[in-house]
């Protein structure tokens, strides 16, 4: 098995004054098709690890690895290109926007990777289907249900093939009925060999991965 | 080249990508986009009403220029005392004007006082009435254009032979009684009868000589003498069209080569000097009105623009997380507000050359639209915004992904 991510004490402390240190220098390997769980509370440094691992952001000290690439060494435009190439964001407010279709939406994730346009719609209708949503196509962001919604920002993120899924809360707009079928949704991808990584402060959320990993208070600890 | 970097294919926006994301952006808010766009459709439809009425009415003014004006030369004598000073003109004056390229033809002549005129020889002069009397060489005659209503205007041979014929303008000859010609009638001026060639219909520019009698200028100074001090001699130079003002700047130097300064040259004011000046009055005023309206519409798309990157962060992250870089962010915004523009440029172009056509037709006049003033003005429009979206571009590219995605 190979390495998808690969923290090498790598920590994060925004400038002060005083200087906080989000997240204090930690190692992480997630291989690649395991389902990780980042769990924590709010204001435990969840969000500037999710931000580190998606190339939002960068280490302060360490080295970060994805796919082998050095994040740290990349320029600015090379670590979105990098981002946008090999990373599928799902956000907990979907991000859909709101004038296109749920085709057109798909498709706005492979906009800036040079895919001919000729090959955009094909792409994005395949992956529509893969999350059953191939009779919604053409139907608004306001026309459609929070599962719905999601289902079309999952087929955004993995349209572009990635190697990782990083998701922020998938199922926190959701009712429970609904969130249990984006939560199988997941668990099909990962069984088909998907790298996932969801960052979540449920339990019950965080029970379906194979790896646990708890932040508190900027320290990254290895539950499961 | 960092190590890595080789291994990451950088990101791509092609233009064609980068214009459907812009029209998107205007299209998606019409109404908003609309409004927006109205500050750049007064302004530049201001510039284009400002330069087509200019034009227009500049046109409309050279077009009021008869012919017959523009060809037209006077020169006068500006001496005291002709009598001391001598003739003003030499004796062959005609013939040296007429040796300038572009003369057609000139002549000499003066108003030779007033004198009683009757049609019969033994009238009572006291209740006859004093008339002017014209002295004009053929050349000065033609080149005045009358109309003649009966008969001829008198010719070289009657001046060279000082023969005793006049011109009468049709309102004296009516009040003289004289109808018809075929009887060779004459006419006593001053006791002295001479016979009546033609009468004058009309003379456009020269109404004077319908209240005159027209006599040959050597008729004249045979039989009352040179023109005396109070009787200026002047010139008439007709020239070719366009010719005007180059004949009059040679004129005194071939008249008088030893005293040019004493001849006063006036030639018809140039068409286009007139022109010009009116364009200039009537442009500087509102073409600062123009540029206000665009100041006002350059504003209002900064503002929207601006709004737009506001409203639009979590878009913002999300294209970067698609692997967007600042720099096509920033694009993106810059387009959207130059669309904004160019549309606003398009709209005000069409309104101000519509008004112009409205204005012309209503007032008679010919519009006149340079093609100058209308094929870039929809580009005003587009550096209209193209500047407005310059600052909204730039806080655009700078928004961060992290804080963008948290929202």
């Amino acid at each position: 098995m190979t390495a998808v991510i690969e923290f090498d004490a790598v920590g994060r402390t925004y400038p002060g004054p005083p200087p906080v240190a989000a997240l204090h220098p930690a190692d992480l390997v997630v291989e690649s098709g395991q389902y990780v769980a980042v769990v924590g509370p709010s204001g435990s440094g969840k969000s500037t690890f999710l931000n580190l691992v998606g190339l939002l952001d960068v280490p302060s000290t360490g080295h970060y690895r994805l796919d082998g690439i050095d994040a740290g060494e990349l320029s600015e435009n090379h670590r979105a290109a990098l981002r946008g190439r090999r990373i599928g964001f799902v956000f907990q407010a979907f991000h859909l926007l709101p004038h296109r279709t749920a085709l057109e939406n798909v498709m706005l994730g492979m906009l800036y990777q040079g895919v001919p346009r000729a090959e955009r719609q094909d792409r994005a209708l395949a992956a529509l289907t893969e999350v059953r949503l191939a009779h919604r196509l053409l139907a608004l962001p306001s026309q459609m249900s929070g599962g719905e919604r999601q289902r079309v920002a999952v087929a955004r993120a993995l349209v572009n093939e990635p190697s990782l899924l990083l998701c922020d809360e998938p199922t926190g707009n959701l009712d429970t009925v609904t969130a249990e079928a984006v939560l199988e949704l997941f668990h099909g991808l990962h069984a088909r060999g998907m790298t996932l990584v969801m960052v979540t402060h449920n339990d019950d959320v965080a029970e379906r991965a194979d790896r646990i990993v708890t932040i508190r208070d900027g320290r990254l600890e290895e539950r499961r | 080249m960092n190590k890595g970097e080789g291994l990451v294919d950088p990101s791509r926006f092609t233009p064609r990508d980068l214009g459907s994301e812009a029209l998107a952006g205007v299209l998606q808010r019409p109404g908003r986009a609309a409004l927006t766009a109205l500050g750049t459709v007064v302004g530049v439809a201001t510039f284009v009403i400002v330069l087509g009425l200019t034009a227009t009415v500049g046109g409309q003014i050279s077009s009021r220029f008869t012919v017959l004006g523009a060809t037209e030369v006077q020169i006068e004598d500006t001496s005291v005392d002709a009598e001391l000073d001598g003739p003003a003109f030499p004796p062959d004056a005609a013939t040296r004007v007429q040796a300038i390229n572009g003369v057609v033809r000139a002549g000499v002549y003066w108003s030779a006082g007033e004198r009683t005129v009757n049609s019969r020889p033994l009238a009572d002069t006291a209740d006859t009435d004093a008339f002017p009397i014209v002295a004009a060489s053929p050349g000065a005659v033609t080149a005045m254009h009358p109309v003649v209503a009966h008969g001829r205007l008198f010719d070289d041979f009657h001046d060279r032979s000082a023969e005793r014929v006049a011109l009468l303008g049709a309102a004296m000859a009516a009040r003289l009684g004289i109808q018809r010609l075929d009887t060779h009638p004459a006419v006593f001026v001053g006791g002295v009868p001479l016979t009546v060639v033609g009468i004058l219909g009309d003379a456009e520019r020269h109404a004077e000589l319908l209240l005159s009698v027209v006599v040959p200028e050597r008729t004249v100074e045979r039989l009352w003498g040179p023109p005396g001090s109070g009787q200026p001699t002047k010139m008439i130079v007709e020239t070719r069209l366009g010719a005007a003002a180059v004949v009059a700047s040679q004129l005194a130097a071939a008249l008088r080569p030893d005293a040019p300064d004493r001849l006063k040259v006036t030639a018809p004011p140039d068409p286009r000097s007139l022109r010009d000046s009116v364009a200039t009055d009537l442009n500087s005023l509102f073409l600062v009105l123009a540029l206000v309206c665009l100041g006002v519409g350059m504003v209002g798309i900064a503002n929207t623009t601006f709004v737009a990157v506001l409203e639009r962060t979590g878009e913002i992250g999300l294209r970067r997380s698609f692997g967007a870089r600042g720099s096509h962010i920033a694009a993106q915004f810059l387009l959207e507000s130059a669309i904004l523009g160019t549309m606003g440029g398009l709209i005000g172009t069409c309104v101000g050359t519509l008004s112009v056509v409205a204005i012309a037709a209503a007032r008679h006049w010919t519009a006149v639209v340079e093609p100058w003033t209308v094929l870039p003005a929809p580009l005003l429009g587009t550096v209209t915004g193209l500047i407005a979206g310059l600052y909204p571009a730039m806080r655009a590219a700078r928004v961060q992904p992290v804080e963008a995605l948290q929202r």
